[in-house]
């Protein structure tokens, strides 16, 4: 018999034993997939590392992912940090690019140094207006705010459909839905020759920014003591609601950077298939890193490596790109499951009767 | 006039079902003090098993089955990860969200647009020649038929069963249940698999009754309706009737609209009912959502020692 006993210190390596335990399981069941689909499993994964890190277009490729999933991150992981759970960072995205395109078919002809910061403050305003919506529904209305930023993720894409099928239809598209490509000082430059562009450097100083606020201002300690609960905010005395408003607008605004870095350097243009669930992600994301800025930035990296890997299984391996979210569905379960062993452990029970 | 609201009433029955079923499991889920926010990854899976089962053996209703029985496999997995090893509940079932949706894209990619076997309408005898009536309940599949049931027999199983009362009280006090002697733990497993075969059967209307056709992305977000209509209905059966029919009535409607062709983009009218579910959010936080919510709704049971 087994019994289940409470540890009377935290498990020190825990965290990170639980973290590579996750990975090492979604790698076996993954390993399970492929063979259930008639692939040589060793070879698909060998694809698989291979895609992510083996050559340097792809850690470039790893780099470019990792910038919206760490910008979507930290928005999820600060309203998280309060026990809001804003799941809507995809919609907040969507909003993102769709505040950057407005600034971007404006006002084509702004060079780069002026329309560039245009279409990021129009982003953050929009994703963070998109994310007070619930946050203002939840504070006045008590409406849970796990649905409503749900159901504001599926009207925010078909906003983008209606946008790209309509007002900003790019006349010379043959009918695809996307607006005109945009126009030079619309587009984040790259870094020197490489793929990665200049939203790198923005990422760091936001994580930066971030983690500077929480530490040294008292508006971010408030936030901080916050999380423990509306309660003890209230016997803090702090200002539960507009925290609440704060930490969504915070949140949906970094969203909206992400969608305004994806629009302006990746896609050069508003279209449907922008959205690619990195808002979805970002919860595992924000999960996985234990809300942490630094290991977000880490967490971030290895998903990223993750999509760019199975890239490579789809092209190679004819593998659907599903194949990486089932992997982090999986890893997420099992580190939910494996924190059970931060606070408990198991013993042998001896039968005493 | 009639001739328009007739069959926008039956469709609306039609559209409904598949909420319906999958409002009773989430609330089953709920009552026994477990949120599930997996709901959309389950129908998901589901759709696509009861499918493959009815593709390959030609019976829709072992297809039926299995979408069930997909739902209770996820069920238990959330079980397991929230109840023995007290994982938070939202994020589990997010995970489950994800995973489900993922895990159906994947398995479902050599199936799209093979017809399969399903239910196929037919007049109920008798009760079909009602007039108006008649042409709005009892003209469709035998699974719509099913889900008339299925709201009365849960109600009756908690109001009126040993095993109901106890699953229940599982939701509001756990402690009390362990205290009478019971396994909570057990009741709460009970609650989250069961809840899941209804959500399973929910999905599987989608595939073998709605369409007969796989695609992807067939559950389209009614997933989480369900578990805003789960608020909605204030964790009663007969008020997640009115709540699926609701939005069995918007879907039928924006449908109708766009076949009759409007000025209205479609992308619009695609919005209705997301809109409406928040909206009805609204309308439920007004009266007061906290009053009816079981006690116990998402925290876990501590293990002792």
């Amino acid at each position: 018999m087994l019994k289940i006993r409470k540890r009377n210190e935290p498990w020190k390596w825990g965290a990170l034993v639980v973290f590579l335990g996750a990975l090492l399981f979604s790698l076996l069941v993954s390993a399970l997939l492929l063979e259930g689909q008639g692939k040589d499993a060793l070879h698909g994964l060998m694809v698989l590392w291979d895609g992510s890190f083996g050559h340097l277009w792809a850690l470039e490729g790893v780099l470019l992912k990792s910038i919206p999933l760490f910008l979507c991150s930290l928005g999820v992981a600060v309203a998280f940090r309060m026990q809001i759970w804003n799941i809507g960072a995809e919609g907040q995205f969507a909003l993102g690019a769709i505040g950057a395109t407005w600034m971007a078919l404006s006002f084509p002809d702004l060079p780069g140094f002026i329309l560039l910061p245009l279409m990021f403050i129009m982003a953050f305003v929009f994703g963070g207006l998109w994310a007070l919506i619930p946050a203002f529904l939840k504070l006045k209305l008590r409406v849970n705010e796990i649905i409503s930023t749900l159901m504001l993720n599926y009207i925010a894409i078909l906003l983008i459909d209606y946008l790209v099928f309509g007002v900003w239809k790019d006349p010379s598209s043959f009918g695809f839905p996307m607006t005109p490509e945009f126009t030079a000082g619309a587009i984040v430059p790259s870094i020197g020759d490489s793929r990665v562009h200049w939203g790198l450097l923005f990422c760091a100083a936001v994580g930066i920014g971030l983690w500077a606020f929480m530490r040294f201002t008292r508006l971010g300690f408030e936030l901080q003591a916050s999380g423990e609960g509306a309660r003890v905010a209230k016997y803090a005395k702090i200002r539960y609601g507009m925290l609440v408003m704060l930490v969504m607008s915070m949140s949906g605004g970094f969203a909206g950077w992400a969608g305004c870095v994806e629009t302006s350097a990746v896609v050069n243009r508003l279209q449907p298939s922008l959205m690619v669930g990195y808002g979805y992600t970002a919860i595992v994301v924000a999960w996985l890193a234990r809300l942490e800025p630094l290991n977000i930035a880490f967490a971030s990296f290895l998903l990223a490596a993750l999509r760019v890997g199975v890239e490579n299984m789809q092209l190679e391996l004819q593998i659907p790109a599903a194949f990486g979210v089932i992997m982090e569905g999986i890893i997420l379960l099992t580190v939910l499951a494996g924190q059970f062993f931060l606070t408990y452990k198991l013993e042998r029970k001896l039968k005493q009767d | 006039m009639w001739e328009f609201l007739i069959p926008l009433f039956a469709a609306t029955v039609q559209s409904g079902t598949p909420v319906l079923y999958a409002t009773l499991g989430e609330m089953m889920t709920e009552k026994g003090g477990v949120i599930n926010l997996g709901v959309e990854g389950m129908m998901s899976i589901a759709a696509l098993a009861a499918y493959w089962v009815s593709l390959t053996t030609g019976s829709p209703w072992l297809g039926f089955m299995a979408g069930g029985v997909a739902g209770m496999l996820f069920g238990a997995l959330h079980a397991f990860v929230c109840v023995s090893c007290l994982g938070n509940q939202v994020v589990s079932g997010l995970a489950l969200t994800i995973f489900g949706v993922g895990l159906t894209h994947f398995l479902g990619v050599p199936f799209v647009g093979l017809p399969a076997p399903g239910f196929n309408p037919f007049d109920f005898p008798l009760l079909s020649q009602i007039p108006v009536l008649g042409e709005i309940f009892f003209k469709h599949d035998m699974l719509v038929y099913v889900s008339f049931i299925i709201p009365i027999l849960f109600w009756f199983f908690y109001k009126r069963t040993s095993l109901g009362t106890h699953m229940e009280a599982t939701g509001e006090m756990p402690a009390a249940v362990a205290a009478a002697g019971l396994k909570p733990i057990r009741l709460r497993y009970l609650s989250v698999i069961c809840g899941g075969f209804l959500i399973g059967l929910g999905g599987a209307y989608l595939s073998l009754a709605y369409t007969h056709l796989w695609t992807n992305g067939l559950s389209g977000g009614r997933g989480w309706i369900a578990v805003a209509l789960v608020i909605f209905a204030f964790w009663r059966p007969g008020r997640a009737v009115v709540g699926a029919y609701l939005f069995g009535g918007v879907m039928a409607f924006q449908l109708r609209l766009q076949a009759v062709g409007t000025n209205l983009p479609s992308s619009l009218l695609l919005m209705l009912p997301y809109l409406l579910t928040i909206l009805v959010l609204i309308l439920s936080a007004w009266r007061g959502q906290r009053i009816d919510a079981p006690a116990a709704l998402g925290t876990n049971i501590e293990p002792e020692g």
